[in-house]
């Protein structure tokens, strides 16, 4: 047991050293753009970049209204799932996994070609009509984890009482599923915001493709160009990763526990 | 019993909304998940069709299997795939072997829970931390001027680029990979080994097995569907990521989704249905990489419970 013991803390030990030495060598990289002296000058510089604060603030509100579609796509879907149509679960689970199977350039790729602006729907007609396309795309490489996230909230909710007990009391389907549903997964579905927003804030490939100014481009067009900067880039992408997934692991926290229903 | 089905079968009737109860009832059933599907035909099926056809149809819109046979007789293009496979099936095993040891020493190793607890967290950010961010990190690392670049020149007088290391390789990518692999193998696998129970090692103890017996003809059987569905699982994983390899070594690393974008980018097959079938023949790999993986994953379930 001794020697069990042993092993396993020099497999931790190591595995942390290939963790955390990247992050240190990292933050140790940022903080060396003034010769001679550590300093969080290329902090400085990139937070002061309007191009940093356009493309960022660009892409947080393209991922709220990811979050925000995603919302209005899955909770309806996986109630009725629940209440009405369970022979129907296997059909919308293969669905949801599905843009794990298929790569997100293969999706953009057939936007481009589908939506195009001599197509019946010309999405990429506009700049508008592109940034549709974009939450759109990104409501799509979310649905796996917005799904689950929901799916595991309904769960541990009586469903089909609660929508009795509201009917009972007339309402109609908007108000049960706005104030009877969803506020009883709220947690569930602010955990599948969460990891929207952690995926979508940095995400490069269809923003690239879709020529929008989001914040993974200009990270990469960064890296291309720069020294010092990349690597204050990397810290602070960590950090808002890190961000989401304490808020996630937090939320969990008060998430119910137990299902009172069977299935 | 009848009794019980007779009520269930009564709620369900009280349950139906007041306007489906008069007369036909099937449309506002279905009405409930027409947009999910709307939406996943339009922005996920169709999409996804409309490049699957065009790999298989030419220029005038004929039926043909020339793209497809193009993909393996272009050198280059079979190179890309080779190269994509070869990078996506090493970072897929390494990291589910590293992260398959990391689990069971905070699972099974004796060590404080808040080792584990803590792994855990870490895990589930590093798992969601790919992308150009990575590529900065490990060029700050290992880069011509990173910091362990540098303490191995300067305290240890190894030179690693003098020796022919160099980051901006297969090999290289690999090994920036593995920082999102492990991870997502870790918390993959950890719940694979908590359903290990304790009761089969005391059972296997009392009927005389060493801890090799034990390992050899309990552990590794029972948690052998579940890693090799995770190793498949990480392997599409990587197969379709781009970003990290793009902020890395620019288009200079010839890996499928690089050529697919530079196509995408610029035609610059020269020939658009050769880039269909490049994008179809990327979802041929990591779905049938997905078929292995559910395939696995049902075998495994079976001690899961």
């Amino acid at each position: 047991m001794k020697t069990g013991r042993f092993w396993a803390w020099l497999t931790f030990a190591i595995g942390m050293a290939y963790f955390f030495i990247p992050l240190i060598a990292t933050f140790e990289f940022s903080l060396r753009m003034k010769r001679g002296e550590y300093s969080f000058e290329a902090y400085r510089v990139v937070l002061g970049d309007p191009r940093f604060q356009e493309t960022f603030g660009y892409s947080v509100i393209v991922a709220v209204f990811t979050i925000i579609l995603g919302v209005l796509l899955v909770v309806p879907t996986a109630y009725w799932i629940r209440l009405r149509l369970p022979q129907l679960r296997p059909v919308v689970e293969f669905i949801t996994l599905l843009p794990l199977v298929i790569p997100a350039i293969v999706i953009v790729f057939g936007y481009i070609r589908m939506y195009g602006s001599n197509s019946p729907l010309p999405f990429l007609g506009t700049a508008r009509g592109t940034d549709a396309l974009l939450v759109i795309g990104y409501a799509t490489l979310a649905l796996p984890y917005m799904y689950r996230a929901v799916d595991t909230g309904l769960r541990t909710i009586d469903v089909r009482t609660l929508t009795e007990a509201a009917q009972i009391l007339g309402a109609g389907w908007t108000t049960i599923i706005a104030r009877i549903i969803l506020p009883n997964v709220l947690i569930a579905v602010l955990s599948g915001a969460f990891l929207t927003f952690a995926i979508v804030i940095g995400e490069f490939t269809l923003a690239s493709l879709l020529n929008r100014p989001a914040f993974g481009p200009y990270l990469q067009l960064m890296g291309a160009n720069r020294a010092y900067e990349p690597a204050a880039l990397a810290i602070i992408a960590f950090i808002i990763t890190w961000g989401c997934m304490s808020v996630i692991q937090v939320l969990a926290r008060f998430a119910p526990k137990s299902a009172n229903r069977p299935n | 019993m009848n009794e019980a089905s007779v009520s269930t079968a009564a709620t369900a009737a009280q349950a139906a909304p007041p306007e489906a109860q008069r007369g036909f009832r099937l449309p506002t059933h279905w009405l409930g998940v027409a947009p999910f599907f709307i939406f996943a035909l339009m922005f996920l099926i169709l999409p996804t069709l409309y490049l699957v056809i065009g790999a298989f149809q030419n220029d005038q819109g004929q039926y043909t299997l020339d793209n497809i046979q193009q993909l393996y007789l272009d050198e280059s293009i079979r190179n890309s795939y080779w190269v994509s496979i070869k990078i996506s099936f090493w970072s897929a095993t390494i990291g589910a072997l590293v992260g398959l040891a990391m689990a069971i020493a905070i699972v099974r190793g004796g060590l404080p829970g808040w080792v584990r607890s803590s792994t855990m967290t870490f895990s589930g950010v590093a798992s969601n931390f790919a992308g150009v961010p990575l590529a900065f990190a490990f060029l700050a690392t290992l880069g011509r001027l990173g910091l362990v670049t540098i303490i191995l020149r300067d305290v240890f007088g190894i030179n690693i680029y003098a020796m022919g290391f160099n980051i901006l390789t297969s090999w290289g990518l690999i090994l920036v990979y593995l920082y999102f692999q492990i991870p997502l193998m870790i918390v993959i696998i950890t719940p694979a080994i908590d359903g290990l129970k304790k009761e089969w090692g005391e059972a296997a103890a009392t009927l005389g097995a060493t801890t090799w017996q034990y390992w050899r003809m309990v552990v590794i059987p029972v948690l052998w569907p579940s890693f090799l569905g995770t190793v498949i699982l990480l392997f599409a994983n990587s197969f379709g990521a781009i970003a990290t390899a793009y902020a890395f070594t620019g288009s200079s690393l010839s890996i499928v989704p690089i050529k697919l974008f530079a196509q995408i980018r610029g035609d610059v097959l020269h020939n658009p249905h050769l880039g269909y079938a490049l994008a179809f023949g990327m979802i041929v790999v990591t779905g049938l990489a997905n078929i292995f993986y559910i395939w696995f994953r049902t075998r495994s379930e079976r001690w899961l419970k």
